[in-house]
């Protein structure tokens, strides 16, 4: 009882339950690649009906943002979600699932203040910080290349 | 000095009720909710007013077991873990009733009946009520991610209960034969966890020090008691709080238990760590206990009700969480 705070989140780090790491890994893993699998398939299935090489590829992304966004509408995304880990949450899925959950969650309180502000409250920082490095990437490539590196 | 309070004069529970969702219907406890509502919404748009749906549920079915009217009622004391507390005001105000809006975290169910019995057995009023209330979708919202939103909940992690509890508290009349005899108001302890997904470390060493001082200072025995329910630790606060009264020399019993334990299967609904909320200590001592007082099951129950004290932005400005823990103790007449 009479811990100090460093002695007692030591224990406390020490008691808790791990996440049960192999578990979520081969979870994770299994999830991910049938994703990945499935856009494959569905690449193969565009080039079929005759789409462009270029155009394919981007309508496989257009097509797992769109079941992505239609499950979480339904309800069912989270649900799947809480097991799959990064497997869904890596691909493009993961990052549909984050800009549509707040936009459904915050319609009541209205299409400005509500969806407006609060769209891009989990996917935000994702959005910045990767326009910032490709920005950062782009000096590089520009410093180098003048350089013929 | 003892900071134990002794009801002189036994405010009694004259009645109580207890409302919950659908994850709440389906645990262990969901016969002893006298509603519950299988699309969390209660009728309503949005589950913020979902939430101040269950507190005007909750303290109507409370009056009418009661025969009493809002009229009859000189003040209720109430809580609930939206900002500015709007689920408590907003449920309430249709009754008409001095309100008193109280923030305790998830410890505001023993805050607003220890608040409602020393008001009564000082005389101020004659009955009072006390509500509380948590909504997981709205609390989600407000602590956490968007409800839709897919992560991973770590093993340590607790489900906010969508629950209400109402108790009315009054002296003598048709009572259930409950009665509130001794109150332990908390002191905040803060250990420094930062960690938002363990609460129940955040919370024990609170609930193990009121526990501490209230065995110390009382003379009682731990076998008084055919139950000591902390509010809600969860699996893992519960076994730290266990812990840590072992290594001060107090042993707890097979008595010993956690409201957020006793309310969910946690491990059919894969809920973790077990159930939280103003609403899981609420609903569970207004339904589940208050129904076994009424059948002589129980006759001396603790209560602790714990609460972590933090916000979203102290949180995400790196603070520590604080816990609280106040006790209440119910004797049967």
């Amino acid at each position: 009882m009479n811990l100090t705070n460093t002695e007692y989140k030591k224990y406390v780090k020490k008691h808790a339950v791990p996440s049960p790491v192999i578990k979520d890994t081969v979870k994770a893993f299994a999830a991910g690649g049938t994703i990945c699998a499935f856009g494959q398939v569905l690449q193969y299935f565009y080039l079929w009906l005759g789409m462009e090489k270029e155009i394919a590829p981007v309508m496989v992304s257009v097509t797992l943002i769109l079941v992505s966004v239609v499950m979480t509408g339904l309800g069912f995304y989270d649900s799947v979600a809480r097991h799959s880990g990064a497997g869904t949450l890596v691909p493009i899925t993961g990052f549909a699932n984050a800009v549509v959950s707040p936009a459904i969650d915050n319609k009541a309180e209205g299409l400005v203040l509500g969806i407006g502000a609060k769209l891009f409250s989990v996917a935000g920082p994702v959005i910045l910080f990767g326009t910032l490095s490709s920005v950062v990437y782009g000096v590089f490539y520009y410093v180098l290349k003048a350089f013929k590196v | 000095m003892s900071g134990i309070i002794k009801f002189g004069v036994r405010p009694e529970i004259l009645a109580s009720s207890a409302v919950g969702g659908y994850t709440e219907s389906k645990g262990n406890l969901g016969r002893y909710f006298d509603l519950t509502d299988p699309t969390d919404k209660f009728g309503k748009k949005t589950f913020e007013q979902a939430e101040s749906e269950m507190q005007r549920l909750a303290l109507n079915f409370a009056l009418k077991k009661s025969g009493l009217g809002p009229e009859d009622l000189e003040a209720v004391f109430a809580g609930d873990l939206m900002n500015q507390c709007t689920g408590s005001s907003f449920g309430l105000a249709g009754f008409g009733i001095p309100f008193f809006g109280l923030y305790g975290a998830c410890s505001t169910a023993a805050e607003s009946l220890i608040l409602a019995a020393m008001s009564v057995n000082a005389g101020y009023f004659s009955r009072a009520a006390a509500v509380s209330s948590s909504h997981n979708s709205a609390a989600e919202r407000q602590f956490r991610f968007p409800l839709g939103y897919g992560c991973q909940r770590p093993p340590t992690s607790q489900w906010t209960a969508t629950a209400s509890g109402a108790f009315i508290i009054g002296k003598g009349g048709e009572s259930t034969g409950v009665a509130l005899t001794e109150a332990l108001p908390g002191r905040i302890v803060d250990k420094g966890i930062t960690d938002q997904s363990n609460m129940g470390a955040a919370m024990a060493p609170a609930a193990a020090a009121t526990l501490y001082t209230y065995f110390t200072e009382s003379g009682n025995h731990p076998d008084d008691f055919d139950l000591i329910l902390t509010g809600d630790l969860g699996r893992e606060g519960h076994e730290i709080c266990y812990e840590l009264l072992s290594s001060s020399g107090l042993r707890l019993g097979e008595n010993f238990t956690d409201c957020g334990i006793l309310l969910y299967d946690s491990e059919a609904q894969d809920l973790h760590s077990g159930g939280s909320g103003c609403g899981c200590s609420a609903a569970v001592t207004a339904g589940f206990i208050m129904k076994r007082f009424a059948e002589s099951r129980l006759r001396n129950v603790l209560l602790v009700g714990t609460g972590a004290l933090m916000s979203p932005t102290s949180v995400l400005q790196g603070l520590a969480i604080p816990g609280i823990a106040h006790l209440v103790r119910f004797s049967s007449l």
